[in-house]
C-alpha cells in the first residue's frame, strides 16, 4: 500500500475543500452572520492544518499505485472530507452535535439530502450555501475535480483510470477522450454549463438568486437539500416543473451529453440504458397518475406532482412537491421501486442505476435460457456490444452486496424502535443518496429521532451508497491492508 | 501467359493442376521444399522457395515479367503484401489475392482499390452465398448465376412420378409454362446435350436456363413443394457458417450453429446476435436430437471434416430433413458421392478456383473472353457467358443459319435488361451477352469459337 500518495491526494483534497469554503465564508460576512463566518475561518484554519501537515509528512512519495491504492483513496479521502467539512455547522453552532453535524455533511457530500434539521429557514445564508454546495461537489466527485485540474504531468500517468473507476458511478466507467485529465475537464464542462442553465431557468421564473443557486445545486448533484422548510412545495408550478426537467436531465448519463456534443446522436437515441431509463419515468409518471385519481383537483397539477415525485426518486435527488407519504400504497410502492432501479450510470445520480438493471436482467434471461437449454452459447450484450464476463459477474456481487448491506442496516437501525416501514425506507432512502422516506421520514419529515449509533450507520450506508460500495467494502477485507 | 501462384496450398495446387492444363507458363512459390518438388514432379511447372512477400523471392520467380500474381498463401496479410509488393516491383502485374478473414469482408471493395488488386477472392464467403442461394429455392440441386444474377443455371432432379417424367423436350413448356431452356441432361454420368425429342427418363438431372424470375415459376408449375426455409442447422462453426449465418440472419432466418471449440463459440455469439451457438459435438446423434434435426427445414455441415459432413448429411436425410447442404473441400470422387444422399455438395475451394480460372481466361482474351464460366454437369459441360463485341462475326443472323460446332448450345441472349430464352429464329447483336453451353471437350477461349470453321 503506498500510503504516502494517498496522503497526498488526500491533502490537495483537503485544499480544494478549504477554497470551496471561502464563498460561503464570504456570504456569511455579506450577511454579517458573524457566527457562521467565526465557525468558517476556525474550519479553514484546521482544514488547511491538515492539509499542510499531510502534504509535509507525505514527502517523497512512490509513484506505485494500482486498483487497490485508487479503491482506499477514492474510500478515505471521501470520509476526510466529509469529518472537516462538517466542522463549519459544528463550529458555528447551526448543528451543536458534532454526530448529526457529520450526518448533514455527509448527506449533502453523497448527494443524499436527508436532514436532521427540522427548522432550515433558521440558519444563515452561508450555512445554506455550504450545504447546497456540498451536493454540487459530490455530484461529479471531488476527485474527478481534482484530476481535471492537476498537472497534465500527473493526470496522464496511468493510475489515474482507478480514481475515475472508483469515483463514478456505473458498471463500466470509459474515458470519453484518450486523456484523463480532459476527460474529467468535459465532465466539469457539461456540468458547470448544466448547472448555469438550471439556475437562469430558475431565474426566469423569479426564483430569488440565492434560492435559484442552492436549488440549481441541490438539483444538479441530484442531492435535494432546499433552502425552505417545505422542500419544493411553495415554489411555483413553473419553478416546480423547471426542477423536474433539469432533475431528469442530471439523472443522464453524461457521456450521452458528450455523444450529442459531437453529434452522434443515433448513438444516443440508440442507447439502452437511456431508453430504459425514460421508459421507467414515463410508465411510472402514468401510474401513479392514474392511481391518485382523484386525490388533487386538477390533472395537470396531479401530473405535475406524480412527474415531480417521480423525477426526484429516479435520479435519487430527494426534492418534493407534495408530502407523497399521503399517497396511496400503490403509488408509494412504485416510489420505492424507483429508489432502489436509480438513474444512469455516468451520471450524477445514485441508486442501483438503470444501467447495471439492465445488465441484470439480461443476464437473468440468459441464466433462464440456459437452464432450459444447458449447451447454448450466449453472451451479454448492450447496445450491440458484448459486455464482458467480469463486468456481468461484477454486477451480480454488487447486486449479493447491496442486497447484504440494505438488509443488515435495516436491522441495525430497527434498534430504535421506530416503525419497520420507517426504518427501511430510511435505509433505502440514504443508500440509495435519495432523502427522504416513508412515514416518520417522510418529505415533510426529518432524521432527528434517530440515536446517534443508527445515525453512523445510515452515515456509512450513505457513503457505501455514493461510492458504489466497492471504496468502502474494502475496508472492512483483510488483504487490502496486508502488505503485498 | 506468365502467372505466378504463391503459396501452394490446396488451393494453389488446385489451380496449378487446372492452369497449367491450359498450357500457362506458370511459376509457383512455397516456403516447403517438399510440396514444391512433388508439384514439380506432377504438373509442368517451375518451383521458387521462399518467402512469396519478399522482393528477392518475387523476382527470382520473375515478377518483371509475369502478367498475373495469384496470392494464395495461408494468411490473409501476407497475400496482400505479396501482391503489393508485386505491383511496387512491375506496376503493371494484374494481381489476385484470397482474403478470408470476415474482419475485412466488409472492406473487400475498399481493399480492392487501395493495394491496386484486380481481384480479391474469399472462398468461405463465395460458398455462403452459394448456399445461401439453394436454401432460397429448395427445389433445385445447384444454381450458377450469369448476367450479373439475372439469368441462371439451375439443376433438377427427374425423380419417380415427377411431370416431366417420360416428357420430350417438345411437350415440356406445355407443363411448365415459362420459358425456360433444358441445355444439359446428366443421364447415366454421361452428359447429353438434348434435342426437342428427347425424353426425359427417371434419374435423369437437367441443367435448366431461365431467367431468375422464371424460377419459381417452374417450380410451382412442376409441383416441386418449395416451402420457405424458416429454421436452418449449421454443423460446424468454420467461416463459411459464419458467413451464412450472417446473411441468413438478415432474411429473418432462425440459425443454429453447433460447434465443438467453446472459445469459438463465445466468438461466434459475440458476433452474430440472433443465431443460437450450442457447444457440442456435432457427430453426437443424441445432440442433433436433442437440437431438432428432424424438425428442422434444411441442415449444412460444415465441419472442417468432410467424412464428418457426409455422416452428419447422411443422417439428416434419413431423419427427414427437406433439404441437406453438403460441404466438402474435396469433391474428386464424385461418382461415389452422387450415390450417396448427401443432397446439393458446395466445394469452396472449387468455386474460388473456377472464379480464378475464368479471369485467367477472360485476361488471356482480353477482346471476347468469357465474362463467367460455370462447370455444370459434373464437370462434363461448361456454360459460358460472352459479350458480343465489334469481331464477333455473324451478328443479327437467325440462330437456324448459324453453323454451330456439334455439342454447341446457345441457352440464353441477355439484350440490355431484356433475357431471352433463344429459339431458331433469334440472334444476337452487338452489345448482348449470351450464354453458352458445350461439354467440356474444348475450352472456347472466344464467342467466335463457336461456329464451325
Amino acid at each position: 500500500m503506498n500510503y504516502k500518495m494517498i496522503g497526498r491526494f488526500i491533502g490537495r483534497i483537503l485544499y480544494v475543500e478549504v477554497i470551496f469554503m471561502l464563498p460561503a465564508l464570504l456570504i456569511s460576512m455579506c450577511e454579517q452572520a458573524w457566527a457562521s463566518a467565526t465557525g468558517f475561518v476556525v474550519s479553514m484554519v484546521i482544514t488547511l492544518f491538515a492539509a499542510i501537515f499531510l502534504s509535509f509528512l507525505c514527502k517523497g512519495y512512490k509513484k506505485k499505485f494500482y486498483a487497490k491504492e485508487g479503491l482506499v483513496c477514492v474510500g478515505i479521502s471521501w470520509i476526510v472530507m466529509s469529518l472537516l467539512g462538517c466542522l463549519p455547522f459544528y463550529f458555528s453552532g447551526a448543528i451543536p452535535n458534532y454526530i448529526d453535524a457529520l450526518f448533514e455533511i455527509v448527506s449533502g457530500f453523497t448527494t443524499t439530502g436527508a436532514t436532521i434539521l427540522a427548522d432550515v429557514e433558521s440558519l444563515s445564508k452561508g450555512i445554506l450555501y455550504w450545504r447546497s454546495f456540498s451536493h454540487w461537489l459530490g455530484g461529479m466527485g471531488v476527485l474527478v475535480f481534482l484530476l481535471a485540474i492537476s498537472s497534465a504531468n500527473e493526470g496522464n500517468s496511468g493510475f489515474t483510470m482507478h480514481l475515475l473507476r472508483a469515483e463514478s458511478p456505473g458498471p463500466n466507467v470509459g474515458k470519453l477522450v484518450p486523456q484523463m485529465k480532459k476527460t474529467a475537464g468535459l465532465l466539469y464542462c457539461m456540468y458547470v454549463l448544466l448547472t448555469i442553465l438550471n439556475i437562469i431557468f430558475l431565474l426566469i421564473g423569479r426564483m430569488p438568486l440565492f434560492d435559484a443557486v442552492c436549488t440549481a445545486f441541490g438539483t444538479a448533484g441530484t442531492g435535494g437539500f432546499g433552502v425552505r422548510n417545505d422542500s419544493l412545495i411553495s415554489y411555483s408550478p413553473y419553478l416546480q416543473n423547471v426542477c423536474t426537467v433539469f432533475m431528469l436531465l442530471f439523472g443522464v448519463n453524461f457521456s450521452c451529453y458528450y455523444l450529442l456534443m459531437i453529434k452522434q446522436f443515433k448513438s444516443v437515441f440508440k442507447d439502452e440504458e437511456l431508453r430504459l431509463y425514460l421508459g421507467v419515468v414515463v410508465g411510472s409518471i402514468a401510474l401513479i397518475t392514474w392511481n391518485l385519481k382523484g386525490f388533487y383537483d386538477t390533472l395537470g397539477e396531479t401530473l405535475r406532482h406524480a412527474s415531480l415525485q417521480v423525477a426526484s426518486i429516479v435520479t435519487t435527488t430527494g426534492f418534493a412537491s407534495a408530502d407523497f407519504d399521503l399517497w396511496p400504497s400503490f403509488s408509494k410502492a412504485i416510489l420505492l421501486f424507483l429508489m432502489v432501479i436509480g438513474a444512469c450510470a455516468g451520471s450524477t445520480g445514485g441508486g442501483f442505476k438503470c444501467g447495471r438493471a439492465l445488465l441484470m436482467l439480461k443476464s437473468l434471461r440468459r441464466s433462464v435460457q440456459q437452464i432450459v437449454h444447458p449447451q447454448k452459447v450466449q453472451v451479454v450484450r448492450i447496445n450491440g456490444h458484448v459486455v464482458d464476463e467480469k463486468i456481468v459477474q461484477n454486477t451480480n456481487a454488487y447486486l449479493a452486496a447491496y442486497v447484504t448491506i440494505v438488509l443488515l442496516s435495516f436491522m441495525a437501525v430497527s434498534l430504535d424502535n421506530l416503525s419497520p416501514m420507517t426504518n427501511f425506507s430510511a435505509v433505502l432512502s440514504c443508500f440509495n443518496n435519495i432523502g427522504p422516506g416513508l412515514e416518520a421520514v417522510g418529505p415533510v419529515c426529518n432524521f432527528s429521532m434517530y440515536s446517534p449509533f443508527s445515525k453512523l450507520v445510515l452515515i456509512m450506508d450513505m457513503l457505501a451508497g455514493r461510492l458504489e460500495i466497492f471504496p468502502i467494502l474494502i475496508f472492512f477485507s483483510r488483504t487490502t491492508w496486508k502488505h503485498r | 501467359m506468365k502467372i505466378i501462384i504463391a503459396g501452394a496450398g490446396k488451393m494453389g495446387v488446385t489451380l496449378t493442376r487446372q492452369l497449367s492444363a491450359e498450357g500457362y507458363d506458370l511459376t509457383l512459390i512455397d516456403d516447403s521444399l517438399k510440396i514444391l518438388e512433388e508439384s514439380q514432379v506432377r504438373y509442368d511447372v517451375m518451383v521458387v522457395q521462399g518467402n512469396c512477400a519478399s522482393m528477392e523471392t518475387l523476382e527470382q520467380a520473375g515478377v518483371k515479367e509475369a502478367n498475373l500474381l495469384i496470392a494464395v498463401a495461408g494468411a490473409d496479410e501476407i497475400n496482400l503484401l505479396c501482391c503489393m509488393t508485386a505491383h511496387g516491383i512491375n506496376p503493371n502485374i494484374h494481381t489476385i489475392a484470397r482474403i478470408r478473414n470476415p474482419e475485412y469482408a466488409e472492406q473487400m471493395y475498399k481493399m480492392r482499390d487501395m493495394f491496386a488488386l484486380s481481384m480479391s477472392v474469399n472462398p468461405e464467403n463465395q460458398a455462403a452465398v452459394e448456399i445461401e442461394r439453394l436454401l432460397k429455392y429448395p427445389g433445385f440441386l445447384k444454381r450458377d448465376t450469369f448476367a450479373k444474377g439475372r439469368v441462371e443455371i439451375a439443376e433438377l432432379r427427374v425423380d419417380a412420378g415427377s411431370k416431366l417424367c417420360n416428357i420430350a423436350l417438345n411437350d415440356m413448356n406445355n407443363i411448365v409454362k415459362c420459358k425456360i431452356l433444358v441445355c444439359a441432361v446428366l443421364r447415366n454420368k454421361t452428359a447429353v446435350a438434348p434435342d426437342g425429342n428427347f425424353v426425359l427418363r427417371e434419374g435423369d438431372r437437367i441443367f435448366v436456363t431461365a431467367p431468375t424470375n422464371n424460377l419459381a415459376i417452374l417450380l410451382h408449375n412442376l409441383g416441386i413443394v418449395t416451402h420457405k426455409v424458416k429454421r436452418v442447422l449449421i454443423c460446424g462453426g468454420g467461416r463459411v457458417s459464419f458467413y451464412l449465418a450472417k446473411q441468413l440472419q438478415k432474411s429473418g432466418i432462425a440459425v443454429q450453429i453447433i460447434e465443438k471449440n467453446p472459445a469459438r463459440c463465445v466468438q461466434l455469439a459475440s458476433n452474430l446476435p440472433s443465431a443460437c451457438i450450442i457447444e457440442g459435438d456435432a457427430s453426437s446423434e443424441f445432440l442433433l436430437e436433442g437440437e431438432g434435426i428432424s424438425e428442422c427445414d434444411a441442415l449444412v455441415t460444415a465441419t472442417d471434416l468432410d467424412e464428418l459432413n457426409m455422416i452428419i448429411s447422411l443422417y439428416g436425410a434419413s431423419c427427414g430433413v427437406p433439404q441437406v447442404i453438403t460441404k466438402l473441400s474435396r469433391m474428386g470422387n464424385s461418382n461415389i458421392l452422387d450415390a450417396l444422399s448427401l443432397g446439393s455438395m458446395i466445394s469452396p475451394k472449387e468455386l474460388c478456383c473456377n472464379t480464378i480460372v475464368r479471369f485467367v481466361r477472360a485476361m488471356k482474351e482480353q477482346t471476347g473472353g468469357a465474362l463467367t464460366m460455370h462447370s455444370i454437369a459434373d464437370g462434363q459441360a461448361e456454360a459460358m457467358e460472352f459479350l458480343v463485341d465489334d469481331a464477333v462475326l455473324h451478328c443479327g443472323e437467325p440462330l437456324r443459319q448459324l453453323k454451330l460446332k456439334k455439342n454447341v448450345l446457345v441457352a440464353c441472349i441477355t439484350k440490355g435488361s431484356k433475357t431471352e430464352i433463344p429459339n431458331g429464329d433469334s440472334f444476337f447483336e452487338k452489345g448482348d451477352t449470351v450464354i453458352i453451353v458445350t461439354n467440356g471437350d474444348k475450352v472456347l477461349y472466344q464467342l467466335n469459337d463457336i461456329f464451325e470453321a
